[in-house]
């Protein structure tokens, strides 16, 4: 998201009024008309969508059919509206968020661990980065009946699923950030006589704080994948979001499938933005002014 | 000032012996010394060769020559970051400063905590190191600014936040590696002009490495011209002039008899 919702400075002089505009021209406040800019062409498209949506639901499906996609409002009244829906929605995503979160902790820390640790020597990294891709290229899907076989259809093997799956954008993204300190200010510790775990606090992992929080929102947002497959294929335990899904679609109950969906599709949203929102708070005042001032 | 207190990895000796110092001999016990220095990386490339060069306490050395000669080579050496290949290296300073041509400043620590880094490595008592910090902050002409981000800096004060960060250590000796390369012409002046107030208050002994001749002179006692790869030391030239200069300085023809007495070691070294 690159939405720059922030006025110019005080007493930037507005953009002359196009040639043949009329002689007092409605000045819109800077801030409002930036957001107007920023939200409009999304809105747009949006709306588009929801007009395409509507014409196939009504204009190309027989009535006899609608169940394949219900109307946008009948996804609101059946489902959102719904209290009942909307409680075992709310239930639903609770726990898919208690899974991915939990997978999302035990990977950055464990992601971490092995990125500091093959940050330390060649030897270490030559040994260990190996297994970091190969993390990323096996298809976890084909391990998941395993994971259950070994694990239970629980909340462990769930959790599992989320830490195999996020773990790999973790440890590549803090490694690559604990190994872009520059050269000079390597050469200001050595200087200095410091140690290892000294340089790898005071001057590695500051650095790396940007790219660890990129590596956050990916890792962040496969979590709350891992979550759902999970629940797809372990089908009991304590339902998640994508265990509602399942049952909406086998009782063909599309208004309350395809709310259930859009409220899947909203954890990762709100996830993507929270982790977003938290990069800023964190590395944003220092990262974007040593960007600007370079 | 005690000699020899470096440590051992500072001092390297060859097997051959070192030859007799040339020129006359410094008044005080130089706090760096090179004999008959060189160096070769891993690689092949001689980047220093037979390199003979003091600096005593209140001595302001420059070093001039081409791209690529060794310059920063020869800071790294007298700084302990490389051996020398071949040679002796001392140093005597307990403390040195080493001033990077990029500023080298923590982007994510406000001026006052980068100031205060060095002290905080060597695990100086906190509140002599905020004192210290504060002193060199005031120093260096940054007072009002220790609570900005080195981002929000321009590049003149970026590098005076990098010279109050090794200030606070009181090194007796300071390595400058092209500091002000980056900078435009004013900005450069009015640094090199507060250097020498510096210099001229601490005492210390002070290697410099610049690209520019007029810089050279103004700032030095001493002005020494290398050769092309591998770099020697091929002119020396002293400066006459005393400690307090004038900017005006720069326009007397002394000053020019002497930027031209190093162009043209420059010019001949380089070819
Ligand atoms: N670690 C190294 N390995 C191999 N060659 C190097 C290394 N460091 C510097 N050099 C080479 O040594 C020469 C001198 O480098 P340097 O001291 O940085 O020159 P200067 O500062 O005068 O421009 C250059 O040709 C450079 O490429
Ligand atoms: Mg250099």
């Amino acid at each position: 998201m690159s939405i720059d919702l922030r006025a110019p400075a005080a007493g930037a002089p507005a953009s002359p009024p196009p040639a043949g505009a009329p002689a007092s021209p409605v000045v819109a406040p800077a801030r409002g008309r930036s957001l107007l800019r920023g939200w409009l062409p999304p809105l747009a498209v949006l709306a588009l969508v929801l007009a395409g949506w509507y014409a196939v639901a009504y204009l190309v499906l027989e009535p006899r059919l609608q169940f394949l996609l219900p109307p946008p409002h009948a996804v609101l009244t059946d489902g959102f509206f719904e209290p009942q829906v909307l409680e075992r929605m709310g239930e639903a995503v609770a726990r898919t968020v208690q899974v991915a979160a939990t997978g999302l902790a035990i990977a950055i820390v464990l992601g971490t661990a092995w990125a500091v640790a093959m940050s330390q020597a060649r030897w270490v990294e030559r040994s260990l980065f190996p297994y970091a891709v190969v993390l990323q290229t096996i298809p976890i899907l084909a391990l998941v009946p395993l994971i259950g076989f070994w694990f239970g259809f629980g909340f462990t093997s769930r959790v599992i699923v989320c830490v195999l799956i996020s773990l790999f954008p973790i440890v590549a993204n803090t490694l690559f950030g604990l190994q872009s300190v520059d050269r000079s200010h390597h050469d200001l510790f050595t200087l200095h006589g410091v140690g290892r775990w000294t340089r790898l606090v005071k001057l590695q992992l500051p650095a790396a704080l940007p790219a660890v929080f990129a590596g956050l929102r990916i890792a962040a947002g496969l979590s709350v994948i891992g979550a759902i497959v999970g629940d797809l294929f372990f089908k009991q335990g304590e339902p998640g979001i994508g265990i509602l899904i399942d049952n909406y679609r086998a009782r063909l109950q599309s208004p309350e499938l395809f709310a259930s969906i859009i409220a899947a599709s909203l954890i990762g949203v709100v996830v993507f933005l929270l982790f977003g929102w938290l990069g800023r708070r964190v590395v944003g005042a220092w990262y974007d002014e040593s960007r600007r001032g370079a | 000032m005690s000699v020899t207190s470096a440590p051992s990895s500072r001092a390297a000796t060859s097997a051959a012996p070192p030859p007799p110092p040339s020129g006359p001999a410094p008044a005080a016990a130089p706090c760096l010394r090179f004999r008959g220095l060189a160096k070769t990386f891993p690689d092949g490339t001689t980047a220093l060769q037979g390199v003979d060069l003091d600096v005593a306490p209140g001595d302001f050395v420059t070093v001039v020559g081409p791209s690529g000669c060794g310059k920063s080579t020869l800071l790294r050496i007298a700084s302990g970051l490389e051996r020398p290949s071949a040679g002796e290296a001392q140093v005597s300073a307990e403390q040195i400063g080493y001033v990077f041509q990029d500023a080298t400043l923590l982007p994510w620590r406000t001026v006052a905590r980068n100031v205060e880094l060095l002290a905080e490595l060597h695990h100086r008592p906190r509140a002599e190191t905020r004192r210290a910090a504060a002193e060199a902050i005031e120093l260096v002409g940054l007072a009002g600014h220790e609570q900005k981000l080195p981002g929000a800096l321009s590049g003149g004060m970026r590098m005076r936040a990098s010279l109050a960060r090794s200030l606070v250590l009181e090194p007796q000796l300071f390595l400058f590696d092209e500091p002000f390369g980056a900078l435009d012409e004013i900005t450069r002046e009015r640094l090199g002009d507060e250097l020498l107030r510096l210099h001229a208050a601490k005492g210390f002994g002070a290697l410099f490495i610049t690209h520019s001749v007029t810089e050279a002179v103004y700032l030095s006692t001493r002005v020494l011209v290398m050769s092309g790869r591998p770099g020697r030391i091929v002119t020396a030239v002293d400066v006459p002039f005393g400690a307090d200069r004038d900017p005006e300085l720069r326009f007397t023809p002394e000053f020019a008899a002497l930027c031209g007495r190093v162009s043209a070691a420059l010019r001949e070294g380089h070819s």
